[in-house]
């Protein structure tokens, strides 16, 4: 009966073998130095710019606005620091973003506030959706960059990116998106959404971990986050991964040839996992029930704390994750669930499925069979779950 | 997180879980907002603690030395069960990842404050026997 299922690709996702197979090469026969003049390295150098075009391609961007870094963090980093170093000089210090973006995001802001630049962080409502009037209201003379994730990495919800785009164009401020989560499960397409910086990470869609991308749109200056050699056309130093460039490019056109299949396969076991989960006493979905990401299950469950559920879920071999406390290394609770004002104690007791492509609708099966005895489990051990259904504890229902 | 072998049985298989209806003392120590609350029955007979029964809402250590604690106060005096340290539950559970060593003081208060509820019951002062049960110093919350 004990079966494995990963169920955790937010977090990361595995190789797929036509990717391993794609790179391998590049570690034995094709390994050179791009830079190099000879010919392992030219043999390097042209898959390498290759796999730009290709994902440029899946964007809608040039080539030449595709620049590889080693992951979404960097890629975040770079484009909040950059551009707000850049803007400074004309005198616009001041940063709109949202309470739960990414911690490369959010962290980069506070670094940003501690040299003097302001930040405006826009409130998450309940739905776990920005508004697109806050943002147009937040934008002011000096803006120099708005900065809103595509789709949310934990609950999943998809933000009006189009929208935004346009807002951001509209008063000629500078707009990027962290797009970690949307690139491969969404159709993006930068120059029609207005788009002038985003960030992605390969392994969150089967390429490897330590590479990743940031579209910058031509004309958009800003300083390097990493000088040094004259790679990236001089502006992202370091001997290419070329190895690990060739698997993203691979993954990523993988992904985004059968984004509306995929979507709508997944769609239906993330439908079918929400609603049938929902049955249990005091549970509840987090976030926007219908913008979300086709893979993306986060809910809560009253009464019971998360490290604890996933600890039981690992036992019968399931991996997921949750915004607990506990599991989030830190006192607080995941600051995604705090954000659309869920009470910490509620938080503490969130699980987040994520499905991939690898998943089936037997895994939904397995889960639907597990997940319900383990929550009565916990419960029957909970304290708080005692007062919760003997009335002492309520929980306004606005807040879900 | 690494979890011993001990900590993970006391986990899957927690030894006392319920309540005692007609229990001697109870105490109850963490708040929800921390996502860690316990909650200790025990049933008191001459000086023996006879029954203990436990209930707690939390992590894997939580629930883990909440265990552990009961199985090392059950059928002991209640002077020796009031020398009960975290320490010698965390040893009983082959150790605790750094993180998770406020778990176990948490397990250590409860037992405290079940043992003074059972002396205020009598009209005991629990104060110079059980002494003084501090805040758990590693939360942050600003609920205290």
């Amino acid at each position: 009966m004990a079966r494995f299922i990963y169920a955790d690709n937010a977090a990361t996702t595995p190789v797929s073998k036509s990717v391993l197979e794609a790179m391998e090469p590049f570690y034995t026969q094709y390994y050179g130095n791009p830079s190099s003049l000879y010919s392992v390295g030219r043999a390097a150098k042209k898959p390498l710019e290759q796999a730009r075009e290709t994902v440029a391609d899946c964007l809608g961007a040039l080539p030449n606005e595709i620049f590889f870094t080693s992951g979404g963090s960097e890629g975040d980093n770079w484009a909040l620091k950059g551009v707000a170093h850049e803007q400074a000089k004309k005198g616009k210090k001041h940063i709109i973003t949202s309470k739960f973006e990414h911690h490369a995001v959010l962290h980069s802001c506070e670094a940003l506030e501690k040299e003097g630049f302001e930040v405006t962080y826009l409130d998450v409502h309940s739905d776990g959706l920005v508004r697109t009037d806050e943002l147009e209201a937040a934008i002011r003379e000096d803006t120099a960059i708005v900065s809103i994730m595509y789709a949310n990495n934990e609950i999943g919800t998809i933000q009006p990116i189009p929208e935004i785009g346009a807002i951001c164009k509209k008063h000629g401020v500078i707009f990027h998106t962290d797009a970690v989560q949307a690139v491969g499960n969404l159709h993006i397409n930068v120059k029609e959404q207005n788009i002038d910086l985003l960030s992605l990470s390969g392994h969150k869609f089967h390429a490897p971990k330590g590479v990743g991308a940031l579209y910058i749109r031509n004309g958009i200056k800003m300083p390097n986050l990493i000088d040094g050699g004259a790679q990236e056309r001089g502006r992202r130093a370091g001997t290419e991964n070329v190895a690990g460039i060739v698997g993203l490019s691979v993954a990523l056109k993988e992904a985004c040839a059968n984004i509306d299949e995929r979507a709508k396969r997944l769609t239906k076991m993330r439908d079918r996992l929400i609603d049938e989960a929902l049955k249990i006493e005091r549970s509840h979905i987090n976030g926007d029930r219908v913008k979300r990401l086709p893979g993306n299950i986060n809910m809560c469950f009253e009464g019971i704390e998360g490290e604890s559920l996933l600890l039981s879920l690992d036992l019968k071999g399931i991996c997921a994750s949750s915004g607990s406390a506990c599991t989030s290394g830190s006192l607080d609770p995941s600051h995604v669930l705090l954000s659309i004002g869920l009470p910490h104690e509620i938080a503490h007791g969130s699980l987040r499925i994520t499905f991939s492509e690898q998943n089936t609708e037997e895994d939904v099966d397995y889960i639907l069979d597990v997940l319900p005895k383990i929550v009565a489990h916990l419960r029957s051990m909970s304290p708080l779950w005692e007062e919760i259904i003997s009335g002492q504890k309520k929980y306004s229902q606005k807040i879900f | 997180m690494a979890y011993s072998e001990k900590v993970m049985d006391h986990f899957a298989n927690p030894r006392n879980v319920g309540e005692i209806p007609d229990a001697s003392g109870v105490g109850e120590v963490g708040n929800p907002k921390c996502g860690d609350i316990m909650r200790m029955y025990i049933k008191v007979d001459g000086d023996v603690i006879t029954d203990v029964k436990f209930k707690t809402f939390g992590c894997g250590a939580a629930i883990a030395t909440s265990s552990m604690a009961t199985e090392l106060i059950k059928g002991k005096k209640i002077e020796d069960a009031l020398k009960l340290t975290n320490k010698a539950v965390m040893e009983a559970l082959d150790g605790l990842p750094p993180v998770k060593v406020h778990c176990s003081v948490l397990a250590e208060q409860a037992i405290k404050a079940a043992v003074s509820d059972y002396y205020k019951k009598k009209g005991i002062d629990p104060a110079p026997l059980v002494g003084n049960i501090p805040e758990c110093e590693s939360c942050a919350c600003d609920l205290h």
